[in-house]
């Protein structure tokens, strides 16, 4: 199977193979559309984000490695106390969580101290933790100076690297696109937003660039020489590029989440909830929607913003033009002409508009690229 | 067979990599051998169980603290924890405005309240000094205190020998000392020496360390006893003349008069009133009397006793001694500080208990080894002995570099690993093996171009290696963003993704690469042997590249001559190939594996140039192109 894989890559790098992805970025953009208003709408109906306790204040306790996981221990334990409903949950085997509203410190050990004695545990099997009601603000504003500063830092370092802002722009837009419907997914979960969680939405950005600068390099590597070229249009080249990464972005995604997977179940089931799940759990949405989206929305965003450039326009009508005076016939997505039956042919010689430059032209172009062929063959089968 | 240059950078690669690899190792072992590191990373508090708290200074609205004075409330909170006894405890500010307390094991009520209350500093006047002998000879004068010279160290002795003289060792009685005249008439007033106040200033012994009872005992209308743990100078001194809020600001700078550094102080309007009565007062006793002294109390301690050479009339008020730089500075932030008492509230608190810190460190590593399995395990699927004999062993590599450098950076810089830190490098998996499939599907790319597998490596390389530069530079922007803005949890991840990020730029650099350039002048991958991930049934290749952008099937693929552009044959030599005979005729100056390391493009070149050297031949290949 991995040689099929292979053999697709070769045919998708040739550009005998190609999807659309410059081609049809109208229906991609109005998918991506519907998914970002269903990850606003998600939330909304679900009656807002299940926030965790570091956003809404409150004590935590957690029970570990008890052979008693009965939930009703604890929540008379706690009423008994503070006369509190306490939300008590089994998270993981052997785990017990205990959920009150804010506690003052002596409550709270006395909490501490009842729930060991219920659950017949040692002081050493009882975690617990009281978070402020500020803590989740104060962490959620410091996310966002950093995320500011990173966003701005970043698309200067685009705009510098590929000289030209309009790489920069497509790509920071379509982060836009990944964190809504990132945070759509992850609230689908039912997971609680944590402090973790949004650490794991912010590495997404990361990511999601990350993944679309070794797209958009390849894309910057085919665009270098488009206009000594009359073969291929823009909007070719550029889909070219998406296709030949293509696999290097399914491997890559592939890659990036094998080991956030397996952060993933052990923290789920084997650790219950905590911070290796939520961080985990945004990560993995994150690298999926990341990928996609390097894909289907920001580099055909890119394109549609440079396809109206005078230059551009210029040469697509050019190239177009000459395909037709040369005959040929249909060109894959991807910009590689093929032949009646479907296979992938080399592009007739251009045609020349004064005949004296015939030789020149010729050996620009054409002759010495028959001579490649290993057996002199060429002119007998064309 | 190939040409050696490479393979002469790719030792020199590795032979770096191996000085790094052994430096790091030797640098350890030696911090391990010395008992001063050790071979494990050092553990955080979720890992290892303990108390951590995020705390967040109190302020008035509208009142702003700035970094320094922030350091200054760590480095008095450093010193109460530290008074307290609670050992191992770790202090530090994150982001902009917190600080984060980490102890191990719970603590009490009072190390509680030691860490949030704020400290107030206050100038009182000097009513009378003395000298704790035994703290000085135990505490100031003990073998292992670095900060004293030798020179100061004989001072200091001398000092003590006679006082030592002059004291007897019986515990002073308040029935030795006389009742006062009458009621205290002002603050330097000697009438407030009572005759028990007076002999507990005898008894009176030095400490650094002070509970927060002694440290906020003492009233402001009262007089009190303390001293200045720095010198081990005792003072009594009278009721508070000005309280430090009353500071406006506080800098320091080189005196223009004469060498050193001075303390520049100034007061608000109020502070002003008050320090030009108090000064004046003081300035009525002659220079030498302990009288003629304002101490400037911090948290309970002296931290300065300057004499009054003039009153201050206007509020500002210059501190000049043997100070050095250090000296002054240090001086000037604590009264920046004590212009601004900063007490904490606790936003949020984690008790890990030992138990689940063992649990969570044990499902982290276990996380960590099935990511790094299934990883490898993709790898292969993938790059089949490729991904064995490279992906692996970079795995290898870079797994190991960055445990030292975790373990190393636990014994200078006391970093911790936290199971965020877990989460980070985990993650990091992903994005290193990241590298290698840029690189490898590069390399495909080039031997798809008609390269022979050394060649395509170089080639490979050199876009990849652009590639993967200016995506990890992303990766490290943001950890590093992260990493300074966040608080709590998060730093520790910022912190292993930026690190995994570095390392693994110096690993592809100095590892894989160079393996790479290698192992393609081993047969096994040079001739694309199955399974070696080279192979043209891996790779797919069945058409013909024909320079940028422009693909076509070539016309003899049909016939089986796949190969025959590509790295296989090329590399391994067939000679009844025709098309390579062919090639000889036509370009016989270029030696037939440099022939191979070209790429189609830069092959039309060399016959075209070979062509145009002689017009018989140039007609042939006009010829040839109809």
């Amino acid at each position: 199977m991995a040689a099929g894989f292979s053999k697709a890559g070769n045919q998708l790098y040739t550009g005998e193979r190609s999807f659309p992805f410059i081609q049809r970025s109208n229906l991609w953009f109005m998918v991506a559309a519907l998914l970002m208003v269903a990850a606003v709408a998600v939330p909304f109906f679900r009656g807002g984000f299940n926030l965790g306790i570091e956003f809404t204040g409150g004590s935590e306790f957690t029970i570990s490695q008890t052979q008693d996981t009965d939930i009703s221990i604890g929540e008379d334990v706690v009423s008994e106390i503070s006369g509190q409903t306490a939300t008590v949950t089994n998270i993981a085997p052997g785990t017990v969580r205990v959920q009150t509203e804010e506690l003052d410190d002596e409550q709270t050990l006395e909490v501490a101290q009842a729930l060991q004695d219920a659950y017949g545990v040692s002081a050493e099997q009882v975690s617990s933790s009281f978070i402020g009601p500020v803590w989740g603000e104060h962490v959620s504003q410091q996310m966002l100076i950093g995320l500011v500063i990173f966003l701005v830092l970043v698309t200067l370092y685009m705009t510098f690297y590929f000289r030209t802002w309009k790489m920069s722009l497509a790509a920071i837009a379509g982060l836009g696109f990944v964190v809504v419907t990132t945070v759509g997914i992850y609230s689908l979960s039912g997971f609680e937003v944590t402090p973790s969680a949004i650490i794991g939405f912010l590495t997404i950005l990361s990511y999601a660039l990350y993944d679309t600068m070794v797209v958009f390099d390849k894309i910057r590597e085919n665009l270098e020489s488009l206009h000594q070229q009359k073969d291929q249009t823009f909007t070719e080249r550029v889909n070219l590029a998406i296709n030949q990464t293509l696999v290097r972005s399914i491997n890559t995604s592939v890659v990036g989440i094998l080991p956030v997977g397996s952060i993933l179940f052990i923290g789920s089931w084997l650790l219950g909830a905590g911070t290796l799940r939520d961080i985990a759990l945004a990560l993995f949405i994150g690298i999926i929607v990341g990928t996609i989206a390097t894909i289907f929305v920001q580099a055909p965003l890119y394109a549609r913003m440079r396809r109206h450039d005078a230059d551009i326009k210029a040469h697509t009508e050019e190239v177009l033009a000459l395909r037709q005076e040369r005959g040929i016939g249909s060109v894959t997505a991807s910009g590689t002409p093929l032949d009646d039956s479907g296979r992938p042919v080399p592009f007739p010689p251009l045609p020349e508009p004064e005949p004296e430059e015939l030789e020149d032209e010729d050996l620009g172009f054409e002759i010495v690229i028959s001579a490649e062929s290993p057996d002199h063959s060429g002119h007998e089968s064309r | 067979m190939a040409t050696p240059t490479p393979v002469r950078k790719a030792r020199a690669a590795l032979l770096g990599l191996l000085i790094l690899l052994l430096g790091m190792g030797g640098l350890l072992a030696y911090g391990v051998a010395d008992g001063r590191a050790q071979w494990a990373p050092l553990l955080a508090l979720d890992l290892e169980g303990g108390t951590q708290m995020v705390l967040a200074p109190q302020v008035e609205a509208g009142e702003q603290i700035d970094s320094e004075q922030l350091q200054q409330a760590v480095e008095i909170i450093r010193q109460r924890v530290d008074g307290s006894g609670v050992a191992e405890a770790e202090i530090t500010t994150q982001g902009a405005e917190n600080v984060v307390v980490s102890l191990p094991g719970v603590p009490d009520q009072r190390t509680r309240e030691l860490i949030q209350a704020s400290a107030d500093m206050e100038f009182r006047p000097v009513l009378q000094t003395g000298v704790d002998i035994d703290y000085v000879e135990n505490v100031l004068l003990a073998e292992d205190n670095e900060e004293l010279t030798d020179e100061e160290a004989e001072a200091i002795e001398a000092e003590v020998d006679d006082a030592r003289e002059e004291q007897d060792e019986e515990a002073a009685r308040p029935e030795d000392f006389p009742e006062p005249e009458g009621e205290p008439q002002h603050n330097s007033d000697l009438n407030w020496i009572t005759p028990e106040l007076a002999a507990d200033f005898e008894n009176y012994s030095c400490s650094r360390d002070a509970s927060v009872e002694e440290r906020s005992s003492a009233e402001a209308d009262e007089p009190m006893i303390t001293c200045d743990p720095n010198s081990g100078a005792t003072y009594l001194l009278g009721p508070v003349d000005v309280p430090g809020t009353l500071i406006s600001d506080a800098s320091f700078g080189s005196d223009q008069d004469r060498p050193g550094w001075v303390v520049h102080l100034s007061f608000d309007s109020e502070g002003t009133e008050r320090f030009r009565e108090a000064s004046t007062r003081l300035y009525g006793f002659p220079q030498g009397d302990p009288r003629n002294q304002f101490a400037i109390v911090l948290d309970g301690h002296v931290i300065s006793a300057p004499g009054m050479i003039n009153p201050i009339l206007d509020g500002n008020a210059q501190i000049s001694g043997d100070f050095t730089e250090e000296d002054a500075r240090n001086l000037a932030e604590q009264l920046r500080y004590g212009s601004l008492p900063i007490s904490f509230s606790i936003e949020s608190e984690q008790q890990i208990s030992a138990t689940l810190g063992q649990d969570q460190l044990r499902m982290g590593l276990l996380a960590g080894i099935i990511g790094l399995l299934l990883t490898a395990g993709y790898a292969i699927f993938q790059y089949r002995a490729l991904a064995l004999a490279v992906t692996i062993p970079s795995l290898i590599v870079v797994g190991v570099i960055t445990w030292w450098a975790i373990s190393l950076l636990g014994w200078t810089d006391g970093y911790r690993l936290s199971l965020a830190g877990i989460a980070g490098l985990i993650l990091s998996i992903g994005l290193t093996a990241d590298s290698f499939v840029v690189y490898f599907e590069r390399i495909k790319d080039e031997l798809r171009e008609g390269r022979s597998l050394p060649g395509a490596v170089e080639a490979g390389w050199s876009r990849a290696r652009r590639t993967i530069l200016a995506s990890k530079a992303v990766n490290v922007l943001a950890a590093v963003v992260l990493y300074l803005v966040a608080v709590g949890n998060v730093r520790g991840f910022a912190f292993t993704l930026g690190l995994t990020a570095l390392i693994d730029v110096i690993l592809v650099f100095l590892f894989t690469h160079p393996l790479m350039q290698v192992l393609a002048r081993r047969k096994f991958f040079a001739s694309g042997k199955r399974f070696s991930g080279l192979s043209a049934d891996e790779l797919g290749v069945d058409v013909l590249y024909r320079g940028a952008g422009r693909f076509a099937r070539s016309h003899v693929v049909h016939s089986g001559a796949v190969e025959g552009e590509t790295a296989a044959e090329s590399v391994t030599g067939d000679s009844d190939n025709p098309a390579r005979a062919a090639r000889q005729d036509e370009v016989p100056d270029i030696p037939e594996d440099e022939w191979a390391q070209m790429t189609i493009a830069e092959r039309r070149r060399a016959r075209e140039e070979r062509s145009r050297a002689s017009g018989a031949m140039a007609d042939q290949a006009q010829e040839e192109a109809r």
